[in-house]
């Protein structure tokens, strides 16, 4: 580290200057900080301010640049020095615009600036440049899983842009469940008719295509590798295998419809006059090619009567069933009604429902059904009960509060059964024995069926399949980053995602095709994926101090880490996402990024100038999640809402990398209390790692064990749940907190 | 020559000696201040009004208003039709549509006008009264007649049903509709805006037919605009101002209230600021007498 | 054969039919969503006057409720204040079917007989439809003494302080118990009327008969 030379720059735009004594922030750079070259600029970020410190770096030899002036998520293109270690001290929206502009508030608004100085050519000394890593794949083919509507809107897609496609479906057939309809529900005005499946299209699209390689009634057998460099074996009928050398993956793998002989009271199996959607298709489909009637199964007469049970096992909340809604269902039963009404309105068709969810022009579609006489009536059904050629339908009538009305003499009924995701294996089933009663959702894990077959076979240590959440359903951020998987640069589309029809599936299909090759291009230049787009940093690890644990491979959670024979972490960057749980996680610290590491936070931490007991000013250490804590702590700035002077804040990537280490340094270096301000877990996560604020939460509880042999109290240290949106609230948790601690008192630390 | 000339269609409630006939005269005195030409379509037969449902059918009862448009049209050919009656206005109105959209039902109507000898060509424009101030003269010109400002008073809004619903006043909610208490600060006394219920219904016919469910109604009516601090309720539908003035003696027995509120006509409010006398803003013609009004009406007139 | 078993006899078990041919906007009543958002805006059903508020009656017609639907008092109890209409999302005229479902059960002469409402609808268009004006006094005396001459005369006492109130401001006429406001063109009406009736008719028994 001796060739490095670290200069200090001070704005003084934006108020900087009236507020602050940038002098002496200066010096305080130059005394503390122990920086070569300090200096102010009236307007930093402007083409001036930006040529000074351009020309320190290429003509003084300035290798490491710490700007003390806004947050450090304003003005990145212009303090963009992608050659140098770049540290920023907040003083706008962390100091001058949280402070009262007043002439009492001077003093502690000036101690932060200079704190926030010291920190940031402490933590810039701690860093170096990430140089990046060349050394990882450039495959440019995308893998897509499923030949479905959503594997293949994925496959064309891809290919339109450019990207070779492999495309691998197990049946002999391209279509999937969208090629087992006689008709879909309408995408276009008016939204009155069901209209052709678009599926015959796709496929000849498909198989027109020179830049998609078909596999028909193959699996994948293995995949191996990373973002750019997946191996991928493919098995096929003949027991020939292929490998492709692939750079992303888009699974499309569709669902099941739920088994409807689990529905015996709905008739489910009791009779061949009670369908699931897929038999009404069917039925559908053979009169269409015939003379257009639809018949009943059992004995070939014209069906005169039908009726659709809607949440037929779905929203049940006796955990027998599945408890969630499938979304399409109904506007499927309202074609399925049309197919009748369309083709002779005589049939009596009656859609049974508790709630009609016709989101979007299904509502006109609903309305188009009304008008064709399909009659729709609010209840819920109880029984179904076969009898010869025809059914009972008991029910209870919702609006009339009847509960024991009935349809007789039913020729055909349809249970509106729903999706099951063919998710493949549930790793955690794998891991660990299932775990009955979970929060949240009771019964989920033993209703949904653990499918015994793995889709993508990868050989990651942590299981052959992306990871679930809950339900069955792949396990993503779906706010932020729908489309993602807990496994970089693997991609899940359509239902396999959540519940969603061929429309929903189609633009699936798009965005995870997109997404792969955003994901393959920055594995060629060893980038990281979002939410740290871009970032060249990886982890790297000193071996020799490993005392092979585990921890970081099993937390990790994009299963980036194997492990070797004798059992050493093997990072595969490329399907790393630099969240830094690993780094967290490990209890002798031998992990680091080259611009984020226990080093750079715990000299921060150590920089703080702690005031004695007897001043009345305490410290409050805050480190914030990047992704919504600081923002948030930013444009409480913005807004100027104020709070205490006392704080420091340290951004960190994810409550997931904070390691205790900074905890403890942090309580023994005299701080009155810490918070650490992290995103929502558990099954309604926000977590940007998904995993990431959950881990870091689990390793917390523990610290009250360290706090007891500090002999501190429990109130030192404080979990936040903080969103992007607590503007408000942010400030109002901080001084809550501060005022707290005046009543535990001052640190006992303080001066040693 | 006037400026506004309309075929006017007065309804059966604002004859001579009905339950409107006030009404009638302080509109009579408001549009001559306002240079506003009404000519009485000769012979005019009842709109059928909404509670003639059970007999009426469909047919019998656009023929009944369709009459009136075909002597308006043979009569005073060209001009719209003004009704001040919300009912009569909704009932014609309603009719106008109707046939304008079914061609059917236009020559069915046309078949049994022949037996009345009498046909229909063009559909005439159905106005409401208020629409006719609001629109063609605007409240502007209607301002410029204020001499004898009602400062000082507070009236509460009642728009009710039917001038309001399904129709309407061009631009206004259903919910919320503030013409009205435009109006009132037209003519200088300050409005309720916040007036909850406003359109509120009073029970229409059931007022006859079931006087106790409409009285708790009106009592709601009355009662809201005692609670913003109300002297008086204005409102622009006769069958309203009927229920909510004349029940108040009853509600007062019903429930032990002690309402005794003027409900007026915005044409009576109008007539005395602008400068007309007790009289011609028919008063007299109130059940509960409106006594600041009278006194403000026997004030000279600044000029 | 009665107006009732004739119609009963051709729509059978489709009653939702039967509404839609022989009731005014009755083909509407298939497009109501069941939101409930009429009936939260009637204002005699706020009141619990409605057996059976509309959003119920739509779902009766649809489950083939036919006897209860036009044997109920509910529709009587509409006040015409178009609430429902400008409320209703799927644009349903819930007035106008309220009056149809009304008109039709008192066609078919299944509407509760003691139903005042209905008494009072009928009074009213005699009342306006006999001279082409309506004559208030009569109508008042009128519904006062549906139930009889001595609880005409009680109705008539409740309401003295009513109408002697109204004779003092002028706008009720004692005189008009005999004569009273009336158009010239009584005959003509009279015609116009009766032919407008026989084309309704002619229409809707077309309808059963097809």
């Amino acid at each position: 580290m001796a060739d490095i030379k670290v200069a200090a720059y001070i704005c003084k735009g934006c108020g900087l200057g009236e507020r602050l004594d940038t002098d002496a922030l200066v010096k305080v750079a130059q005394k503390d900080g122990k920086v070569p070259l300090a200096k102010s600029h009236d307007f930093l970020c402007n083409a001036d301010g930006v040529a000074m410190i351009r020309n320190d770096i290429a003509n003084e030899g300035v290798t490491h640049v710490m700007i003390g002036a806004c947050s450090r998520r304003a003005k990145t293109e212009a303090f963009f020095f992608p050659e140098n270690a770049v540290a920023r001290a907040n003083l706008r929206e962390g100091v001058i615009w949280i402070r009262p502009d007043t002439e009492e508030a001077r003093e502690t608004t000036q101690e932060m600036a200079e704190d926030y100085i010291r920190m940031g050519c402490a933590e810039v000394k701690a860093m170096t440049a990430p140089g990046g890593n060349a050394n990882t794949g450039s495959s440019k083919t995308l893998l897509v899983v499923g030949g479905g509507v959503t594997g293949m809107t994925t496959a064309i897609e891809a290919s339109k842009t450019g990207y070779p496609v492999v495309l691998v479906e197990k049946s002999g057939a391209l279509g999937g469940w969208a090629g087992k309809l006689y008709k879909r529900v309408p995408v276009h005005e008016p939204y009155k008719s069901p209209m052709d499946t678009g599926v015959a299209d796709l496929a000849s699209q498909v198989m027109g295509d020179s830049n998609i390689k078909l596999y028909l009634n193959a699996t994948v057998a293995k995949t191996d590798g990373a973002p750019g460099r997946f191996v991928v074996d493919i098995a096929t009928e003949s027991g020939a295998t292929h490998t492709e050398d692939i750079g992303a993956i888009v699974q499309a793998t569709g669902f099941t419809l739920y088994d409807m002989n689990k529905l015996p009271e709905l008739g489910g199996g009791q009779s061949p006059n009670v369908v699931d959607q897929a038999g009404l298709e069917a039925l559908a489909t053979a009169a269409a090619a015939g003379d257009g009637v639809i018949r009943r199964p059992s004995d070939g007469q014209p069906v005169k009567s039908v009726v659709f049970v809607q949440c037929a096992g779905q929203r049940d909340t006796t955990g027998q069933h599945l408890s969630y809604c499938s979304g399409f269902c109904c506007n499927a039963s309202i074609k399925q009604a049309m197919y009748f009404k369309d083709a002779n309105p005589a049939v009596d068709t009656t859609i049974i429902y508790t709630d009609l969810r016709t989101p979007g022009n299904g509502e006109d579609f609903y309305r188009s059904a009304q008008e064709k006489g399909v009659v729709f009536t609010k209840g819920r059904v109880a029984q179904v009960l076969p009898n010869g050629a025809t059914s009972t339908v008991k029910f209870h009538d919702l609006i009339l509060d009847d509960a024991d009305a009935a349809m007789a003499d039913v020729d055909l009924v349809v249970l509106a059964t729903g999706q099951v995701a063919n998710s493949g294996v549930n790793i955690e089933t794998l891991t660990k024995p299932q775990v009955e009663g979970q929060e949240g959702e009771p019964q989920a894990a033993a209703t949904v069926e653990v499918k015994p077959i793995s889709i993508l076979n990868l050989s990651y240590r942590q299981g052959p399949d992306v990871p679930q959440l809950k339900q069955g359903f792949t396990d993503s951020h779906f706010i932020c980053f729908p489309y993602e998987t807990r496994r970089t640069g693997i991609y899940t589309a359509g239902p396999v995602r959540r519940p969603m029809d061929i429309a929903q599936a189609r633009e699936d299909a798009t965005g995870a095709a997109l997404k792969a090759i955003q994901a393959l291009e920055n594995a060629e230049l060893g980038r990281a994926a979002h939410p740290r787009s871009g970032d060249l940093s990886f982890p790297k690890v000193r071996l020799e101090g490993c005392t092979q644990c585990k921890r970081c491979t099993v937390e990790c959670p994009f299963g980036a880490i194997d492990e070797d024979e004798k059992r050493f972490p093997v990072f595969n960057e490329s399907r790393c996402r630099r969240c830094g749980t690993c780094m967290g996680a490990c209890p002798v610290r031998v992990i680091s990024f080259e611009n984020y590491s226990v080093n750079t936070v715990g000299a921060q931490i150590k920089a703080v100038d702690i005031p004695d007991e007897f001043s009345e000013k305490p410290r409050i250490l805050i480190l914030a999640c990047e992704n919504d804590a600081y923002p948030a702590l930013d444009m409480a700035g913005m807004n100027r809402n104020e709070y205490s002077a006392f704080v420091r804040i340290i951004p960190i990537r994810c409550l997931g990398s904070v390691n205790t280490i900074w905890i403890t340094d942090a309580l023994n270096a005299g701080y009155d209390g810490v918070m650490l301000m992290g995103c929502k877990s558990g099954d309604e996560y926000q977590c940007h790692f998904v995993k990431g604020s959950e881990l870091g939460r689990v390793r917390m509880s523990k610290i009250d064990d360290t706090l007891k042999t500090l002999n501190l109290e429990s109130e030192r240290v404080r979990d936040l749940e903080v969103a992007i949106t607590d503007i408000q609230r942010v400030p109002e948790m901080i001084d809550k907190y501060a005022a707290e601690l005046v009543a535990v008192g001052p640190s006992p630390f303080k001066g040693f | 020559m006037s400026k506004h000339e309309y075929a006017f269609y007065p309804g059966c409630s604002s004859q001579k000696g009905a339950s409107a006939s006030n009404y009638l005269t302080s509109v009579e005195a408001m549009c001559k201040t306002l240079d506003v030409k009404l000519t009485e379509i000769p012979d005019w037969n009842c709109c059928g009004a909404s509670i003639g449902y059970a007999e009426a059918g469909e047919l019998p009862r656009h023929v009944l208003n369709a009459r009136n448009f075909a002597l308006s049209e043979q009569n005073l050919p060209g001009q719209e039709i003004v009704a001040t009656c919300a009912a009569c206005w909704l009932g014609a109105r309603e009719t106008r549509e109707r046939l304008t959209h079914s061609d059917t039902l236009m020559a069915d109507t046309r078949e049994a006008l022949k037996e009345a000898g009498l046909t229909i060509n063009e559909m005439p424009e159905i106005r409401h009264m208020v629409e006719v101030l609001i629109e063609d003269l605007g409240f502007e010109e209607m301002a410029k007649h204020v001499v004898r400002p009602l400062e000082g008073m507070k009236i509460a809004g009642y728009v009710g049903c039917q001038t309001n619903r399904p129709f309407g006043v061009a631009g206004e909610s259903f919910e919320n509709p503030v013409y009205l208490d435009k109006m009132v600060e037209m003519v200088g006394a300050e409005p309720i805006p916040e007036y909850e219920q406003k359109v509120t219904c009073c029970g229409g016919a059931l007022a006859f037919s079931e006087p106790e469910k409409a009285q708790a109604q009106i009592k709601d009516i009355v009662e809201s605009a005692y609670d913003h601090g109300a002297e008086m309720i204005v409102t622009p539908c006769p069958l309203c101002q009927a229920n909510v003035e004349i029940y108040q003696g009853q509600i007062n027995k019903r429930y032990g209230t002690k309402f005794d509120i003027p409900v007026m006509y915005y044409s009576q409010l109008m007539v005395v600021a602008y400068g007309g006398d007790a009289k011609a803003a028919a008063l007299n013609g109130q059940v509960i007498k409106a006594r600041r009004l009278e006194e403000i009406a026997a004030k000279p007139v600044k000029r | 054969m009665s107006a009732n078993t004739a119609v009963a006899a051709k729509y059978r078990n489709n009653f939702l039919k039967e509404i839609e041919e022989q009731v005014e906007m009755g083909d509407w009543v298939k497009m109501c969503m069941q939101c409930g958002v009429c009936s939260g805006s009637c204002p005699t059903n706020f009141q619990g006057a409605w057996e059976h508020p509309p959003q119920e009656l739509f779902m009766m017609i649809r489950a083939g409720k036919r006897e209860e639907v036009l044997t109920t008092s509910s529709m009587w109890n509409c006040t015409s204040c178009y609430n429902c209409i400008v409320r209703c999302p799927r644009k349903l005229p819930i007035t106008h079917i309220m009056h149809g479902i009304a008109e039709y059960a008192h066609r078919l002469g299944m509407a509760p007989k003691l139903q005042p409402t209905r008494f009072f609808s009928g009074l009213f268009w005699k009342n306006a439809t006999k001279t082409g004006r309506v004559n208030e006094l009569k109508l008042s005396m009128g519904l006062y003494f549906k139930d009889g001459f001595v609880q005409g005369i009680k109705n008539g006492m409740a309401m003295q302080a009513v109408a002697l109130g109204l004779v003092k401001a002028k706008r009720l006429n004692v005189m008009e118990l005999f004569g009273g406001h009336k158009c010239k063109d009584q005959k003509g009406i009279q015609a116009m009327l009766k032919k407008a009736y026989e084309i309704e008719r002619s229409r809707k028994t077309a309808r059963i008969a097809g």
